[in-house]
């Protein structure tokens, strides 16, 4: 039988993803704008279902720390949250990066810096692929553009971050969580049981078995050739990521003069401005990177010979500009335009801008 | 009768448990860890639960708990124990799960986590070796640092009035309904050994039966830190310690 499509907010869509992908476990705490995800999870009840647990925590650092906890199980764990409530994660992010722990994080961005506002933004793009807890590691960023996108990539997020035992995160905003668009969402997939979770995750600590020596989930090292070996590690694994997991749309590029740069929902509103810029007779193409970590810098530094400049649009004072900048490494020009503070500009905005920075007549 | 005809498997009256590994132990002489360690692998292993048993260990002294006992463990953030073990228990409800936490992880920065997964009743067991001082970091104030006790960060003795008093977490713990046991102990003589070694059992069949959330807090020294000899810190505990920290059951239903 086909799947039914669904009218639902991106919200919603992760929590159903979440639910019919297997998940064994989410744990949040409410804040605006994604207090949806918990809620719909609570409505659905999975637990009386597929036996997955829902549990809303005392905090973000709490919530994150289940989150590690749950994922040293080797089980398929999430979190969701907001801006202010990412930053009390960081903790738990860095240390499960540390510990090399598969999971999914979602961030529906607000405005900041601060509590802000609870309107949509795009401001966490450094917190995001930069750091943002401490120590060197990389976080695998997927931004997703439409509802669908935010149903198809739970079950991304979690391949991801199981193939190559690392936090995945799917930093969408406001914009996004809230609006309502037709979704498929995916079939359903029982839950694995302990022996297929141990047979996958032989590192997983499920109790020990005569079999095997104790499993120690931990991202201490006290001796630091040991931590330097580790770090060595995890930044080869990074090269891999970087390698094989570029993910990005291309629009409108073939005959491109200019090339707008944009992802998640200033990637929305940049089709419409393609559109009103060609029948101006602007040549105008979009780059959308669906993973924000790894990047598609080669994608962009291939354009940086056949047009003439490019537009970065992002709900933020100028962020991944830096990162296109970087992988034109000079051979175009690279501007940005954004809104802040929860403003999102519209397509016709972003056109009056374009032509003015690249200095379009 | 000489020595090497005593030394006979017949005549063995108490071994080191199989789960405790030969790992050096980074613990100073005297230290009250060591003998908790041990009380939690003789537990485990007579209750036969190796296989179902996951801790959790803490930042403090015992973050390399984990070195030290063979069975599977995670190593938390500091004072997030209990969060970690909240989820592992509720994914695993037939696993056995126990935090190992000091009273700076669990009665300053974890506060959060133990009180609320103590309040949700976590199916859990949490051993909290209280000793009045942050062991690992060189012995800075605690939550749990005596009025007037000197350490590190309290150079001139702790002052009340602008360093707050000594946290009796565990009296809070006792008042949720989530708790089911609430005891405090201590491991300075045989007879509280054997009586802190009953209350790790009790900690373990409680989580087991599904009662809720344990605590035993195991008053303890830290001969190191409070610069004594090991004698000089458990008569030192006796006196001070204990009177603050009263040994025996808060609640235990």
């Amino acid at each position: 039988m086909a799947e039914a499509i669904s009218l639902m907010k991106g919200n919603d869509a992760i929590a159903h993803a979440a639910i019919r992908y297997g998940v064994d476990g989410y744990f949040g705490y409410p804040i605006t704008p994604q207090s949806e995800v918990i809620e719909v999870l609570m409505e659905a009840a999975p637990w009386k279902t597929t036996g997955m647990v829902v549990l809303q925590a005392e905090s973000e650092v709490s919530a994150i720390n289940m989150v590690y906890g749950g994922a040293a199980c080797g089980k398929y764990v999430m979190t969701s949250s907001s801006s202010p409530g990412i930053s009390l994660k960081q903790e738990g992010i860095s240390y499960m990066a540390g510990a090399e722990l598969p999971c999914l994080i979602v961030n529906v961005q607000r405005g900041g810096p601060g509590l802000g506002t609870i309107q949509p933004s795009q401001a966490d793009y450094f917190q995001t692929v930069k750091g943002g807890g401490h120590g060197d590691y990389k976080l695998i960023t997927l931004a997703p553009n439409s509802v669908q996108e935010m149903a198809d990539f739970v079950a991304l997020g979690f391949d991801l971050a199981f193939k190559y035992r690392n936090p995945a995160i799917i930093l969408t905003d406001g914009v996004i969580g809230q609006m309502m668009e037709k979704v498929k969402l995916p079939e359903f997939r029982r839950r694995r049981t302990e022996e297929e979770v141990r047979e996958q995750c032989p590192w997983a600590t499920l109790g020990k078995t005569a079999d095997r020596g104790p499993n120690i989930i931990t991202s201490l090292e006290l001796g630091s050739a040991e931590m330097e070996e580790n770090n060595k590690r995890f930044q080869a694994k990074y090269r891999v990521i970087e390698e094989k997991e570029v993910r990005y749309e291309e629009i409108q590029c073939d005959d491109a003069d200019y090339l707008l740069v944009a992802f998640g929902s200033a990637a929305r509103i940049c089709l419409k401005t393609i559109q009103l810029a060609r029948e101006e007779g602007i040549k105008v193409g979009l780059i959308r990177p669906i993973t924000l970590w790894p990047f598609p810098a080669k994608v962009l530094y291939g354009y940086a010979d056949t047009v003439k400049g490019m537009l970065t649009v992002e709900l933020n004072a100028g962020q991944m500009v830096e990162d296109v900048r970087l992988a034109v490494n000079g051979k175009v020009p690279v501007e940005h335009y954004g809104r802040l503070g929860g403003i999102v500009p519209t397509p016709d905005e972003v056109l009056v801008a374009l032509k003015k920075k690249m200095e379009i007549k | 009768m000489d020595v090497n005809s005593i030394a006979i498997p017949e005549n063995l009256v108490y071994a080191k448990p199989e789960l405790m590994n030969d790992t050096h132990m980074h613990y100073c002489p005297g230290c009250s860890h060591g003998v908790v360690h041990k009380l939690i692998a003789e537990v485990i292993e007579e209750l036969g639960w190796q296989e179902k048993t996951i801790g959790i260990a803490p930042v403090g002294c015992g973050v390399f708990a984990y070195k030290y006992l063979d069975i599977d463990w995670q190593e938390a953030a500091h004072g997030r124990a209990p969060a970690l073990a909240t989820a592992v228990k509720r994914l695993l409800p037939d696993k056995m799960v126990f935090t190992y936490q000091g009273d700076g992880d669990l009665a300053a920065i974890g506060t959060a986590e133990t009180i609320h997964a103590a309040n949700r009743g976590e199916n859990i067991a949490i051993f909290f070796i209280n000793n009045g001082i942050y062991g690992m970091t060189g012995g800075q104030m605690a939550p749990t640092t005596l009025k007037g006790m000197k350490t590190s960060t309290s150079p001139e003795g702790r002052n009340v009035e602008t360093m707050g008093n000594p946290l009796k977490i565990l009296d809070l713990l006792a008042l949720l309904d989530g708790v089911c046991l609430a005891t405090r102990v201590s491991v300075h003589t045989a007879a509280a050994v054997k009586k802190t070694r009953r209350m790790i059992k009790l900690a373990f069949e409680n989580a087991m039966a599904g009662k809720g959330t344990s605590i035993v807090e195991v008053v303890s020294t830290c001969n190191a830190g409070w610069k004594m000899t090991p004698a000089q810190a458990n008569d030192w505990m006796v006196e001070n310690m204990f009177p603050v920290y009263p040994i025996g059951d808060l609640k235990n239903i």
